[in-house]
């Protein structure tokens, strides 16, 4: 188990040290710099002034050593568009509250989904399981942006029970949640349904009835468990699928999270902020990912994690 | 001797898009406190969809009984609610199933699973619960049973599995033990040693055991008296001699037949000819006629009635008409 851990978490640098390597090729090779899309414009002294400051006027191989050690010290330096604040203060400011939309999502998304699903299969062929999956289809067909305005017309706008925007209050957090989950809930909930219906056939499940259980303890029990694999194996896809939600959802209820920043960033040539917000969320990504993996040993006793090949 | 189970001309359909398969067909059969009555029949023949409905576990839908009675201890499971079927499931009657690797769930622990029987139907104590797994385990022949006892199923190999099944089956002490192919997906050295086990637990236990197989070697060491099974239908039930030294049934006599034999000289064994009846339109009269080397025209018409040609041993087949036999006799002269 130590060794495996150690491994997985070299491997996780690496990627990581991939992943800053690439965003810094990527975005030297967009046309325009900081300041060129400023709309005053600036003298040529003032220009070069700046990037003497931010260092933009040296060598890429040099740039990119810089690059690398604020990586290291985890120290981004300021922001070249917002220069009293720094990219840390960016990310301690929005993370929270991305985080937040982004685990009330994956929470409710889970707990509605799997929900959905198990009903569907136990009452395979029913009524519950033709609503539940017309539902399903639905929710994979709209995408989130789409059902935001339409929340945002009929909830706020037309009946005027939620508020439009920003992120305030519980009451605040019902839409771009609902937005949001939406997706992922009808995701799990198809995954869970064909998982169930699976597991329901299995001789195990047989062998639970014939010792007199309850049908609840047969399904809690004895199947989710085990239905419960394939979810948590595109949990990790499902949290980046979150996660890019979040930069279209936080805009359009003008939410102030990370996703705002990282956005603004990229339109603005914030170099500093590109980086820091990029490896910011590769390396939340990858540490999920991390993450799903454990659980999947906990649930699954034949999974080891320290075999070669079991991760 | 106490009859404990008594099947009364059972039926069982079910229902798929492709019209209605009528898998169990009229059958009837009794076992005695005790002994062991073996079930077989070639796949399709209904043997374990007859021994699905003691437990009343058909999946239904598609499944149904449509008619019979199955009498257990003074009352009749067909009519049993769902609720105390559930009471009787583990407690009275134990089920054993075919594939060892499956039967048991890969994400809990084989302790959990054998204690969560006990748990549902007694009041038991963790702690005795434990105990008396440990002693089944013993029982069944596996070593340390402390260890394995927290260990997950696959850690166990496939008879340790299967003995590790029959314990399960066996912790709340039934009545009556049903063993649906219970070695068919063992190595034929496992299969004895699980045999063996069976006769054991019979003698320390006395349960009663079904023993479904296709097996006759199986059946030829532990069973006490044999059911044979062919298209739905019970076409001849009698004590285990009865049926290997003087099978009258021409399907009986084609099983045994075909079974490989150390004091046979041949080098090609007997297959039965043709394929099973079609379940979905059962043939009006006996299912084995298109199969059957003695098949007359009556047999294609109707279906023959029981003989019995002993206390035991019964048959359904024109064969057993006097006046086929009259007719055989005729020809032979």
């Amino acid at each position: 188990m130590a060794i495996y851990l150690i491994r997985r978490f070299l491997i996780m640098i690496a990627t990581i040290f991939v992943i800053a390597t690439m965003t810094f090729i990527l975005m030297h090779s967009i046309p325009g710099n900081p300041f060129t899309t400023q709309d005053r414009s600036t003298s040529e002294a003032v220009q070069e002034n700046l990037n003497a400051h931010y260092h933009l006027d040296e060598p890429m191989l040099t740039q990119y050593g810089i690059w690398l050690k604020s990586l290291v010290t985890f120290d981004f330096g300021p922001s070249i568009k917002q220069p009293t604040e720094t990219v840390n203060d960016l990310l301690s400011r929005g993370f929270p509250i991305s985080a937040e939309l982004g685990m009330w999502t994956i929470m409710i998304a889970l707990l509605s989904g799997i929900t959905l699903g198990v009903l569907a299969a136990l009452k395979h062929n029913g009524m519950i399981d033709y609503i539940a999956m017309t539902l399903a289809v639905l929710g994979i067909s709209v995408p989130n942006f789409i059902l935001a305005t339409l929340l945002i017309q009929q909830l706020a706008v037309n009946l005027q029970l939620l508020p439009a925007a920003t992120w305030s209050s519980p009451m605040h957090m019902i839409m771009p949640i609902i937005a949001l989950a939406t997706g992922p809930t009808a995701i799990i909930a198809r995954l869970t349904r064909s998982s169930m219906l699976e597991v329901l056939t299995q001789d195990y499940i047989k062998t639970a009835r014939a010792k007199g259980l309850s049908p609840a303890k047969i399904v809690i029990k004895h199947a989710l468990r085990n239905a419960l694999m394939p979810v948590v194996t595109i949990l990790g896809t499902l949290v980046a699928a979150i996660l890019t939600g979040t930069f279209v959802i936080e805009r359009i209820f003008a939410i102030p999270g990370m996703g705002k920043y990282f956005v603004e960033s990229i339109n603005n040539r914030d170099y500093p902020v590109i980086m820091g917000t990029t490896v910011f969320y590769s390396a939340f990504l990858i540490f999920m990912l991390f993450l799903v993996d454990i659980v999947y040993s906990i649930l699954d006793p034949r999974i080891k994690l320290h075999k070669k090949g079991g991760s | 001797m106490e009859k404990i189970l008594e099947i009364e001309d059972l039926h069982v359909h079910f229902t798929t898009y492709g019209g209605t398969v009528q898998a169990v067909r009229g059958v009837s059969l009794y076992l005695n406190k005790g002994e062991t009555l073996a079930i077989v029949g070639e796949s399709g023949s209904g043997k374990s969809v007859t021994s699905n409905s003691i437990m009343q576990l058909i999946p239904s839908p598609p499944g149904k009984i449509v008619k019979g009675s199955i009498q257990f201890k003074g009352r009749d499971l067909v009519q049993t609610s769902k609720k105390e079927m559930r009471a009787i499931r583990g407690v009275d009657i134990s089920m054993i199933f075919q594939d060892p690797m499956t039967a048991l769930n890969p994400t809990l622990t084989v302790g959990d699973q054998l204690t969560e029987g006990l748990k549902q139907h007694t009041s038991i104590s963790a702690d005795s619960a434990k105990q008396k797994a440990m002693d089944m385990l013993r029982l069944v022949g596996i070593a340390e049973p402390d260890n394995r006892f927290k260990q997950y199923p696959h850690q166990f190999s496939g008879g340790m599995r299967q003995r590790i099944v029959i314990a399960m089956a066996l912790i709340c002490e039934p009545d009556l033990l049903i063993a649906d192919e219970p070695t068919t997906a063992l190595d034929v050295t496992i299969q004895a040693q699980i045999m063996e086990l069976f006769s054991e637990i019979q003698e320390k236990t006395g349960v009663s055991i079904i023993l479904v197989t296709h097996d006759l070697g199986v059946v030829a060491r532990v069973a006490d008296r044999v059911a044979v099974m062919y298209g739905g239908k019970i076409v001849e039930t009698g004590d285990k001699d009865a049926i290997f030294y003087n099978p009258q049934h021409p399907y009986t006599i084609g099983l045994l037949h075909s079974v490989p034999r150390l004091d046979m000289q041949e080098a090609v064994l007997q297959p039965i000819d043709g394929t099973p009846p079609d379940l979905f339109a059962p043939p009006q009269g006996c299912p084995f006629t298109a199969r059957c080397a003695h098949a007359m025209q009556v047999c294609a018409n109707v279906y023959p009635p029981a003989t019995n040609l002993s206390a035991s041993h019964q048959v359904e087949c024109w064969l057993q008409d006097a006046r086929a036999t009259r007719a055989a006799s005729l020809m032979k002269r």
